[in-house]
């Protein structure tokens, strides 16, 4: 394998990875847009959406067992089913636990984000327990050799789910009467409010779109490393977060780039740093984008708030 | 607003002055008085680690009660100050620097930290110093595992030097811990006490309630967070060297985000920015994982093997406690978000803030049926 090859190797692999940060990087953008909230419990609905994709995958029983076009039909079920369920568990916890706190000192809906990730996070530890699950093999993984260079079924398959994702959710946000909404409630909440939008509602519909996509990127992480575990969501979560920071906070365009480069980062420099310390070159890069261009790439300078 | 008609309002003496003084004598008396009563050296073990923690919260309770500043990676400068007495106090490196001198060294290397983390992220947005010091709180445990040319990685640094004082060799017995810890968290109290009083822990509490409004009064609201960083990071290290002297042992595990989350927890149960709460905070949580939850546990295995119900038999308390925690952090912030004993100041400021918002959405709601109407 040539250095080259190794290279595009570790290229593809990144994409893949990045493509998941990107579907998780967008629900904190979204989320922090509307409300400047950071949504610490995002990272574990997505660790939520691996696990009720198993679920559905088990009740199924379906691991292994079709072929052909029926395995899209399934894919697509779980997929679904895992969205829904966590875009109604990001409703809930907005419901529950961020809005009675809309109006309090910003510390005080941080630290209860705080505390709905540890829940979130140990009724898994008690359901699934401690140790990673393994998650079956649905769709069959036939392998692309492209000389040295190997792309995967699934590496394609998450690639394009995180582009239909991504295009339908910016399709959504730039040309629904629902994502106007959204845009001018980001922009300045009373303004909005007093054009008769209503605020809670809009607020609510961006939690269950960020968490729903959170629960793709859970669904297409399962499918990918075949396994699952209840502490998956926080060090994701926190990639993911950055991602979102590098992209830009707010911008929804941002995240999906900031995800994909935090994939390539980390893929490479597993390759040519060294894996151990790819975390810290990661919270390394976060600690320096906040330092020197909190804005992120694409993100406008904001002002200064308490 | 006057400092004295402060003291008059906000911390109200008339009254309740020598019942207040009876109790902290109590409870000082208490304190001293306990490892006397309680013979059980597992006991005291446990109380001084519970000590450690509240050294820990008041520290970690300046950064976040007084200047309203979100510290997720507290826990690694508890890492730099268990490290730093890894590094030179044992044969490791054979560097044997006495305890005593090393509680400020780790003191302020940790505040050192804090300073070179601290000067160019204070300036960014509250919420975004949160998420730089959880990514430094990630880094800094994998910095140690991984260098293990120097840190022995997982294995981390043992046979670390107890504390002497002359020839007395404090060794595994945790009583004279425990008296140090207890001296330690009575001078930090005076300290901390002094500090809140002090203009700069006006300024802090001035740069919580309002930043813009503060920086127009003339405060240098970036040097002033800086100084809360380093005075909250150094207690982490000085909390470091006890924890780790004691343990004889120093490894890279004990210092992710879960004990920073922990400490946290201890600091908003008590009530963010109340030393007494804050010490009942740390207390109540730390017994509540290391005793409470262990005899739950037997307790209830008892029962199930005593009435053959099994659920009762496979339950455990110790594996439930971060669910406790989280729920106890969301509760808290919902329904009592200035914590078991508050500060008068802190309560007045959380529970004004829903009013204000009542009155403003009220205001908005008319304008905007106002508008439908025409």
């Amino acid at each position: 394998m040539s250095a080259l090859e190794l290279l595009a190797q570790q290229i593809i692999n990144g994409l893949s990875l990045g493509a998941i940060y990107a579907l998780i990087a967008l629900g904190y953008t979204m989320v922090y847009g509307t409300i400047e909230l950071i949504n610490f419990a995002h990272g574990d609905v997505f660790m939520v959406g691996s696990f009720v994709a198993l679920l559905i995958v088990g009740s199924l029983g379906v691991a292994g067992t079709v072929a052909g076009p029926a395995v899209a039909i399934v894919m697509l079920a779980v997929l679904l089913g895992a969205m829904l369920a966590t875009g109604l568990l990001g409703v809930v916890i907005e419901r529950a636990a961020y809005r009675p706190l809309r109006r309090a000192p910003r510390l005080a809906p941080l630290i209860t984000a705080i505390g709905v990730s540890f829940i979130l996070q140990n009724i898994v530890q008690l359901r699934a327990g401690p140790s990673p699950v393994s998650f079956p093999d649905v769709m069959p993984n036939p392998i692309i050799d492209a000389g040295n260079v190997i792309i995967s079924a699934k590496q394609l398959m998450i690639i394009f789910v995180s582009i239909v994702m991504m295009a339908g959710l910016q399709w959504f946000v730039l040309n629904t009467r629902l994502g106007r909404a959204m845009r001018a409630t980001a922009q300045d909440r009373q303004a909005a409010a007093l054009m008769g939008i209503d605020i809670n509602l809009t607020i609510a519909l961006t939690f269950f779109i960020g968490s729903a996509l959170a629960g793709a990127g859970g669904f297409v992480f399962g499918i990918y490393y075949n396994s699952v575990w209840f502490i998956n969501g926080y060090i994701a979560g926190l990639k993911a977060f950055t991602a979102a920071v590098l992209g830009g906070i707010g911008n929804i365009v941002g995240a999906m780039l900031g995800g994909v480069l935090i994939g390539l980062l980390e893929s490479l420099s597993a390759q040519y740093v060294s894996e151990r310390y790819v975390d810290a070159i990661v919270f390394g890069i976060l600690i320096l984008v906040l330092v020197f261009r909190p804005s992120g790439l694409l993100g406008q300078q904001l002002p200064e708030s308490a | 607003m006057s400092s004295l008609e402060t003291r008059t309002t906000i911390f109200p003496r008339f009254g309740r002055d020598r019942r207040s003084k009876a109790l902290l004598g109590a409870v000082v008396a208490f304190a001293i008085v306990y490892p006397i009563i309680d013979r059980n050296a597992s006991h005291v073990s446990s109380a001084t680690d519970a000590g450690v923690f509240v050294l820990l919260a008041l520290g970690l309770n300046i950064v976040v009660g007084y200047a309203g500043l979100l510290d997720l990676g507290y826990a690694a400068f508890f890492a730099i100050g268990s490290y730093a007495y890894g590094f030179l106090a044992s044969p490791h490196m054979g560097i044997h620097i006495a305890f005593w001198l090393m509680l400020p060294i780790a003191g302020l290397a940790a505040g050192l930290f804090g300073v070179i983390l601290g000067a160019p992220t204070l300036r960014l947005r509250g919420d975004y110093l949160a998420i730089v010091t959880l990514g430094f709180g990630e880094i800094v445990p994998v910095m140690f595992l991984n260098a293990d040319k120097y840190t022995n990685g997982p294995n981390g640094i043992n046979a670390l030097d107890p504390p002497f004082i002359g020839q007395y060799n404090f060794g595994h017995n945790p009583l004279p811990f425990y008296f140090v810890v207890l001296g330690l968290i009575a001078l930090s109290v005076i300290v901390i006490r002094r500090l809140r009083d002090s203009p700069l822990g006006r300024a802090w509490m001035a740069i919580r309630e309002d930043e813009v409004a503060a920086a127009a009064m003339g405060i240098d609201t970036v040097k002033t967070k800086l100084f809360a960083f380093a005075i909250g990071a150094s207690f982490s290290g000085i909390g470091g060297v006890i924890y780790s002297s004691k343990l004889g042992l120093v490894t890279p595990d004990n210092f992710r985000f879960s004990t920073s989350a922990f400490i946290l927890s201890m600091v908003v149960l008590g009530g963010m920015g109340n030393i007494p709460g804050v010490i009942l905070g740390a207390v109540i949580l730390f017994e509540l994982q290391s005793l409470i939850l262990t005899q739950l546990t037997l307790w209830s295995h008892q029962l199930g093997a005593f009435t053959h119900i099994g659920f009762l038999n496979e339950l455990d308390f110790v594996n439930l406690k971060f669910l406790l925690y989280g729920l106890a952090l969301v509760l808290m912030m919902l329904f009592r978000p200035e914590g078991l004993l508050p500060s008068a100041r802190r309560q007045l400021e959380l529970h004004a803030a829903p009013e204000v918002a009542a009155s403003e959405s009220q205001e908005l709601y008319d304008v905007s049926t106002g508008t439908q109407s025409a």
